[in-house]
């Protein structure tokens, strides 16, 4: 069973990621012959003060999306781990937004956000005639919240899985010592969901470095460059500018950036080999 | 709505090319028969833009040379704009390009002439002088580098057109504007009067370009506008930072509709608010007038649209009769093609590009196709004037600049487009935006 999974990640993992840094030591219009030329592109990208910029503006967007996603997907996900008939469906309506596609979304919130045609116009409300893709730190914040829409529904079911997890007669035992539905939360839940916090983290922060489709279709990276992270730097390099080198090149960091990341939270979660029940 | 369904018809046709034009990657060359945007036989392949009003016409054209030369047919497939520019280049580099390539001609014509991507037709316009004859001279400029034409001039002349809205100009009792000064004063009575002076897809960036684009034609002629375009240094000139800071200033008194940053041209939102009576004004090119016509109701027929070459600006040296836009569309053969494919669209560009059947369809949605002679076609057309307004301005301008962005090279152009961008945003001064250009222009 080894052996499939492994050449299908030679193939699609691997090797294009070699292709990748190979193509970063040259240079290529993407159309013509393809010219080795060492470090060019290289310190091309690394002096590019877009870099700096698209770095920031990645992290900005993975910073505050996970800040505003995680507290609540735990409430949510605490919420929904009831075993009521209601929360059920509730379950399957708070899930919709995970089935929609990025670029479908992306599609309809620039509709809904326009100004001049979309909701403001349509409902009557002045206060959402704001320019909301067309000033930086708006367009920012609709991003985040359009990304946390989508996926908060996902990080729930993955705290509602990990909170069912939990031993009630743990909630029990804290009943008769008299501790109450905050204290429980403070004492049990958040303790015992530490593992779950810690995977759900992972997939929200290197998830975050792939945000390409709907910043694209919604903002192509701005209003200039205020939303322009940096999957959207590297397309438009490569594609528009017409320089895989130096594409190729951000590709590469983006790899290395994503698998700091994820060693980094593995890191902070500590030997994930220990019972998480331990002394239940 | 009917634009955004087509917009999902062209993803649902792309995917299955994308995947072809991949599994091909790996094995075959671009010769293999079927393979993607490659060869079809003997016959030809095309890709072409989708997109009312051009998308029916290109594919009229090519049913007409279908059906006349049964043998020998041609596979068109539509693209959206912006995605299609981006998917031919990678189709041409990975050698998947289809045997007749749609483009702009000026810079991207010329990194496919570098690469040896296209084919040289100097020879073949010179054995048809006929077919080179029927073509306005001046489309050929774009077709050209270093002396040599690489690509059929086709389609239609695109001049930039100033736009207004008729019944918004009578609700404020002003008349439209003679000169650039007339506008500075138009722009706070209309914002008084909640409507946006001037319409803007300003997403796509190369609309916001347009506005740069006359400012340099005006203010220093059409040698300042040839000259930020190749000569080092030159955007640091007096009346290259007058042109950028003229745009800033127009920013700053709230000339663009609200939000134009986010509005994208591909959804011709930005005409729509014209139309709809939000905007008094737009710059936007001649093909403007048929997606009003086809879009805007009433409006075209009412004879509520007027429209203006961008007026002259005090004190500057251009004269107000020149013009920037397309020249022309140009079609290029793929030099990887098979011989007979071509034939197949050496014989498409002979009979079928701009026959009589397909200028009239172009002039039936006001536009005016690159041939000579249709004078009298253009006048018996019911959008005579527009026509006339827009062959007088192809035929009377000096000089036809082409569009910056088409006459650089990708590299420079996404540079411009990028500094634009920011520009419209405030995020950069004249200076910068200067300094940004030189490091790319004229190395």
């Amino acid at each position: 069973m080894v052996l499939p999974a492994l050449l299908i990640f030679l193939a699609f993992g691997v090797i294009p990621l070699l292709g990748a840094l190979g193509l970063s030591f040259t240079t290529w219009d993407g159309i013509g012959a393809i010219h080795p030329s060492g470090l060019t592109s290289w310190r091309a990208t690394l002096t590019d003060p877009g870099l700096p910029h698209a770095l920031y503006v990645t992290f900005l967007i993975m910073a505050l999306s996970w800040a505003f996603q995680t507290p609540m997907s735990l409430l949510l996900g605490v919420f929904l781990a009831g075993r009521q008939r209601y929360r059920a469906v509730l379950a399957v309506v708070y899930f919709v937004p995970l089935l929609l596609s990025s670029a479908a979304i992306a599609i309809t919130y620039k509709a809904l956000l326009d100004p001049n045609f979309g909701l403001s116009a349509g409902l009557g409300v002045g206060f959402l005639a704001q320019d909301w893709l067309g000033r930086g730190r708006l367009a920012v914040g609709v991003v985040i919240f359009i990304v946390s829409w989508q996926y908060i529904p996902f990080h729930s079911l993955i705290y509602q899985a990990g909170v069912r997890q939990i031993p009630v007669s743990m909630y029990e035992a804290a009943q008769l010592d008299g501790a109450g539905r905050v204290r429980q939360f403070f004492s049990i839940t958040l303790p015992q969901l530490k593992y779950t916090i810690i995977t759900s983290s992972t997939l929200m922060v290197v998830g975050s470095l792939t945000f390409f489709d709907l910043i694209w279709v919604l903002t192509a990276g701005g209003p200039a460059d205020a939303t322009r992270v940096l999957a959207v730097q590297m397309y438009i390099k490569g594609f528009q500018g017409n320089q895989m080198g130096p594409a190729s090149a951000i590709a590469v960091i983006l790899v290395f950036v994503g698998l700091g990341l994820a060693l980094l939270l593995r890191r902070l979660g500590g030997d994930a080999r220990e019972s998480q029940t331990e002394g239940a | 709505m009917t634009t955004s369904r087509r917009t999902f018809l062209k993803f649902a046709v792309g995917v299955p090319l994308t995947g072809a034009a991949l599994a091909a990657c790996g094995s075959s060359g671009p010769s293999s028969a079927g393979s993607g945007g490659g060869s079809t036989g003997s016959g030809a392949s095309y890709w072409y833009l989708s997109g009312p009003p051009g998308e029916k016409i290109r594919t009229d054209t090519v049913n007409r040379f279908n059906s006349a030369n049964p043998n020998t047919k041609i596979k068109g497939t539509t693209f959206q704009n912006d995605a299609y520019k981006t998917k031919i280049k990678t189709a041409i580099g990975a050698g998947q390009s289809p045997t007749i390539i749609w483009g702009w001609g000026g810079g991207g014509l010329r990194s496919y002439v570098q690469a040896n991507q296209v084919e040289d037709l100097t020879s073949w316009f010179g054995q048809n002088a006929a077919v080179k004859n029927r073509l306005f001279p001046s489309s050929f400029g774009a077709a050209t580098v270093d002396g040599k034409i690489y690509a059929m001039p086709a389609e239609t002349v695109q001049p930039i057109v100033l736009y207004y809205n008729k019944k918004l100009f009578d609700q404020i009792g002003a008349q439209p504007p003679q000169t650039y000064g007339d506008i500075l004063d138009l722009v706070p009575k209309f914002n008084a009067k909640g409507i946006a002076p001037f319409s803007l897809g300003g997403q796509s960036r190369w609309t916001n370009m347009m506005w740069l684009e006359f400012f340099y034609l005006r203010l220093g002629g059409s040698e300042l506008f040839q000259r930020v375009m190749t000569e080092k240094g030159a955007w640091s000139d007096p009346v290259s930072l007058k042109g950028l800071q003229m745009t800033q200033d127009l920013v700053k008194a709230n000339g663009f509709v609200k939000g134009f940053s986010s509005i994208t041209a591909d959804s011709n939102a930005d005409q729509a608010l014209l139309y709809r009576g939000k905007a008094a004004m737009m710059l936007h090119g001649s093909w403007s007038y048929g997606i009003q016509v086809s879009n805007g109701g009433k409006f075209v027929p009412d004879g509520d649209l007027g429209w203006m070459n961008f007026p002259s600006v005090d004190g500057g040296t251009g004269d107000p009769a020149d013009t920037v836009g397309n020249p022309g569309q140009y079609l290029s053969i793929s030099s990887k093609a098979t011989a007979a494919e071509k034939e197949t669209a050496k014989n498409f560009f002979k009979t079928a590009v701009l026959s009589p059947e397909e200028n009239k369809e172009w002039i039936d949605t006001g536009q005016v196709p690159i041939s000579t002679g249709t004078e009298s076609q253009l006048n018996a057309s019911k959008d005579k004037d527009f026509l006339n307004f827009v062959y007088g301005i192809a035929s009377k301008a000096k000089n036809f600049g082409q569009s910056w962005d088409q006459a650089l090279d990708p590299t420079a152009a996404e540079t411009l487009l990028d500094n634009i961008s920011k520009l419209f945003q405030l995020s950069i001064s004249p200076q910068q935006f200067a300094d940004n250009m030189n490091k790319v222009i004229g190395q």
